[in-house]
């Protein structure tokens, strides 16, 4: 009788065994599903709201440039996403040039183009076509576009003196009036 | 003497002529369409998720393609190519992410769930074949609740004193 009395009680020992594994089963679960709650807001997060500083990043030119933050200081930006198998990119490529070429000898406006996902021989070709002269590189990584959080192309982004994003634009700009209007308002008298 | 100098001009000619064949058979004949697929198929580009780079009809993944082809006829390796793609775009173009950072959930949580889930069925099984054990032992005639709870056996005690005064 005594033998199945000891059979049949657990020592608080043995209990506490499993209630560990469980606690810890439950931990790993409650922290991967943490881990997929923060990417799947990270994802559908959308662009980088304006008002909110905009992110920095060094671009290299295709002809072998370092532009860096300290470039960008003090400057009114604005970030052209683009590629070359990209048609809208097409339709906004020679406005975004002329518009370059009208702000660039003030010296405090600085236009560039960021390649997404294209081959370095079809960009080259793409900034020929449309005789492109502002500064252009690819988006190696992707790096740039994640940081922007860009869902396409062409997007363009319009950064003001201080760093804040000042207006954005996930479409192609239809004229070079757009364009200015979104520079106009940041520069200086 | 003249017929000397062109017999010497033409050798040198054919010797050049040798010498520009066997450049050019040294280098990598171009790259048949299955050579580039092999590689294309275990990349995707960012512009058409989820559809592999030797299927996606895009503009974008036919100059990939492109790459590709030049890259090998260029002497590249298939690693060489796979991690110049990761370089200029990113991990994201890789099939299978690489083991790595959080990327390492990927490998192990599949069979940590596995192994897990087979651990609680097999919990789950034992539990429930203890009580269709414990039903048989108490059916059978000779058992005595008292022999295995002794409060029981208390009770069956007093029980049976009760009996016995009346």
């Amino acid at each position: 009788m005594s033998d199945n009395t000891t059979d049949t009680t657990e020592t608080p020992a043995q209990k506490a065994k499993p209630r560990w594994g469980r606690i810890l089963a439950w931990i790993a679960l409650f922290a991967l599903l943490i881990v997929v709650m923060l990417v799947l807001l990270q994802k559908q997060q959308g662009p980088v709201a304006i008002g909110q500083k905009a992110p920095t990043f060094t671009l290299t030119t295709f002809d072998g440039q370092e532009i860096d933050p300290t470039d960008m200081a003090g400057k009114v930006v604005l970030v052209n996403f683009w590629a070359s198998w990209c048609k809208p990119c097409e339709q906004e490529a020679a406005d975004l040039e002329s518009v370059w070429r009208f702000y660039q000898p003030r010296g405090d406006v600085l236009f560039l183009g960021i390649a997404w996902t294209d081959t370095e021989k079809a960009s080259l070709e793409y900034i020929d076509k449309f005789d492109i002269t502002y500064p252009n590189g690819p988006d190696l990584g992707t790096s740039i576009s994640q940081s922007y959080r860009t869902t396409g192309v062409p997007e363009t982004y319009v950064i003001d003196k201080n760093g804040n994003l000042a207006a954005l634009k996930l479409s192609p700009f239809t004229s070079q009036a757009e364009i200015k209007a979104a520079i106009d308002p940041l520069l200086g008298p | 003497m003249i017929n000397k100098k062109f017999l010497f001009s033409i050798g040198l000619t054919l010797l050049y002529g040798l010498f520009l064949a066997s450049v050019v058979s040294a280098q990598q004949p171009t790259p048949s369409d299955d050579q580039v697929n092999a590689i294309a198929k275990q990349l995707y580009c960012p512009v058409c998720e989820n559809i592999p780079l030797d299927v996606c009809p895009t503009t974008a993944c036919a100059q990939w393609r492109e790459l590709i082809r030049q890259k090998l006829s260029e002497g590249w390796t298939e690693q060489q190519i796979k991690d110049y793609f990761v370089q200029q775009y990113g991990d994201r173009v890789l099939g299978t992410p690489p083991a790595k950072g959080i990327n390492w959930l990927v490998y192990l949580v599949p069979p940590i769930a596995i192994l897990a889930g087979a651990f609680i069925l097999f919990r789950a099984i034992r539990a429930w074949r203890r009580p269709i054990q414990g039903e048989n032992l108490a059916s059978t005639p000779d058992d005595n609740p008292a022999d295995t709870d002794p409060a029981q056996d208390e009770y069956i005690h007093r029980m049976e004193e009760e009996v016995r005064k009346r």
